[in-house]
């Protein structure tokens, strides 16, 4: 299953393996990513997406196999680190900080950035991208709305100006509206050359807006191909499709 | 009047001793889950450094912040050495080598200076009393221990408002997780928290011993308790919390010392762990704490 691609690509995976305990959360895993790319992860609850890219963000370890972000091995580096080299990621649960305002928590996102004038850059444009955020910048994040919070977790990852942003499961929870808004937000990311991996329980919109995509089960990468190929395929459709 | 003035007076030195090592105790147990039983020491050993100081003839004026710097790099030592290699460790092996430290500090103590106590004062200055009213005085060191409280409590609050460094610290406290993977540097946070919570809590020393008039190795245990009482009672982990709560007790204290018949006046601490108790049963999330439902 390893990638059969000549090019090492912005980001490669191979045979990853990571464990919880006695667990096996993830079984011989590779991939890759080019740069410019959205690719999309999608399977069932449970087949190991948050698990991938938890390790990929370094606060998971893995227990064999590597990770090459830009020719570099991850797998040994702390979250800290990972951040600094351009990887930015917008947890599941979105994981934001409820007792911090939503400017705080947008700020928090360029933590490790030093060039303030394009700090604030990036606010405006965070704010342009979420008008909702502008007006609540001074609100606490935990008395956000879903949509609200899941836009600020999207923001604060932005906001580190990544090179590869990490979105786990962005319509999680939210309305039929405001899954339409996330993903147009994703689409417009897309168009603006950010390379994005997009992990996703809705497989319908995440293959609509991926290039390619992988069909992750119980751990292991079950199917690849460009995102046409898999919306099309009957196995994809009957199982994730609702076909 | 003028004994109300005075108890309130005391209440407020109290109350201040108490929000000093509240909040280093809140700051650590946000970030780390983590009940610091040796924050105690911490406090301890800020009039002993002190004490040592002024007998090799520093004058106590440079003394002080002597003292506070050595208390800061204890704290680093204490987080370094016995908290970090327990990183993702079970909340309560944290808790038992908490008090392994707390023994071994006091212990180390015991060793050089021995188990007896001895007098500890500041500048004369601080000993007088001054005359508010006819049969009131208020002793200077009450009225230094409330305006050092202030202007530390302000310092903090501005610290952890207006700088990236103590936004970092907050969102470390409430979102351990959350401050990983945006990126926040979890150890430089955790020795900064360490190197603020045993500075305020060898400052509380240093006015504490100036206002019992003496220290000893256990000096430290008793506002450990009051102090882990006063964060219960705000909420644990809640910075203001701490604070609200230290001098809730505070009052509490002086009230109860002062309207009690005399014969019960020793059962006071009594009366506050019981306290204690009642607010673990009924609000255990504290005054102005939010509980843990939103943390994962």
């Amino acid at each position: 299953m390893s990638s059969t691609n000549g090019r090492d690509g912005m980001l490669r995976i191979d045979n990853l393996s990571v464990y919880y305990g006695g667990i096996q959360a993830l079984k011989d895993v590779s991939l890759h990513l080019e740069t410019g790319e959205l690719l999309a992860i999608i399977g069932a609850n449970g087949a190991g997406k948050t698990t991938l890219l938890r390790t990929l963000s370094g606060v998971l370890k893995a227990r064999s196999g590597s990770i090459r972000f830009e020719g570099k091995e991850l797998t040994r580096l702390s979250p800290f680190d990972i951040v600094a080299l351009g990887i930015a990621h917008s947890p599941e649960g979105r994981q934001l900080f409820g007792g911090l305002t939503v400017l705080e928590n947008l700020k928090l996102g360029a933590v490790q950035r030093t060039d303030r004038a394009a700090i604030e850059q990036d606010l405006a444009r965070t704010f342009e991208l979420f008008p909702v955020l502008k007006e609540r910048r001074l609100q606490r994040a935990g008395t956000l709305s879903g949509g609200e919070q899941q836009m600020l977790a999207i923001g604060r990852a932005l906001m580190a100006r990544p090179r590869l942003l990490l979105l786990d499961e962005p319509s999680l929870g939210l309305a039929p509206l405001l899954v339409e808004r996330i993903f147009g937000v994703i689409a417009r990311l897309k168009a603006e050359r950010v390379t994005l991996l997009l992990v996703e329980q809705n497989a319908r919109m995440a293959l609509n807006v991926a290039d390619r995509a992988y069909v992750m089960e119980t751990g292991r990468i079950k199917l690849r191909g460009t995102a046409a190929e898999l919306a099309a395929n009957p196995e994809v459709e009957r199982a994730y499709l609702g076909g | 009047m003028a004994f109300v003035l005075q108890q309130l007076i005391n209440a407020l030195a109290l109350g201040s001793i108490y929000a000093l090592m509240a909040i280093g105790l809140a700051i650590i147990f946000g970030i780390l889950r983590l009940i610091n039983f040796a924050h105690g020491e911490l406090l301890m050993i800020g009039p002993f450094f002190v004490l040592v100081l002024t007998l090799v003839g520093v004058p106590f004026g440079l003394a002080v912040p002597i003292a506070v710097v050595l208390a800061g790099i204890v704290g680093i030592i204490m987080e370094r050495l016995a908290y970090r290699p327990l990183r993702g460790a079970p909340d309560v092996s944290l808790l038992l080598t908490s008090l392994g430290v707390s023994i071994f500090l006091q212990n180390i103590t015991i060793m050089f200076f021995g188990g007896q106590s001895r007098a500890f004062s500041g500048p004369a200055f601080l000993d007088q009393r001054l005359p508010v009213m006819q049969n009131v005085g208020i002793s200077t060191i009450d009225v230094v221990i409330f305006a050092t409280a202030m202007v530390l409590v302000t310092l903090f609050s501005l610290f952890v408002t207006r700088t990236m460094l103590g936004i970092s610290m907050r969102a470390s406290a409430e979102n351990l997780l959350a401050a990983q993977l945006i990126g926040i540097n979890i150890g430089r946070v955790i020795m900064v928290a360490f190197i603020i919570g045993a500075g305020m809590a060898s400052v509380a020393g240093i006015l504490y011993g100036m206002r019992i008039g003496k220290i000893d190795p256990l000096l430290g245990f008793i506002p450990l308790l009051k102090a882990f009482v006063a964060t219960v009672i705000g909420g644990f982990g809640s910075i203001p919390g701490a604070v609200l709560g230290a001098y809730v007790l505070g009052f509490l204290e002086i009230l109860l010392a002062g309207s009690l018949p005399s014969g019960f006046t020793a059962y006071r601490d009594a009366i506050i762990f019981a306290l204690l108790i009642v607010v673990l049963l009924v609000r255990p999330q504290g005054i102005l704490g939010s509980g843990e439902t939103e943390r994962v």
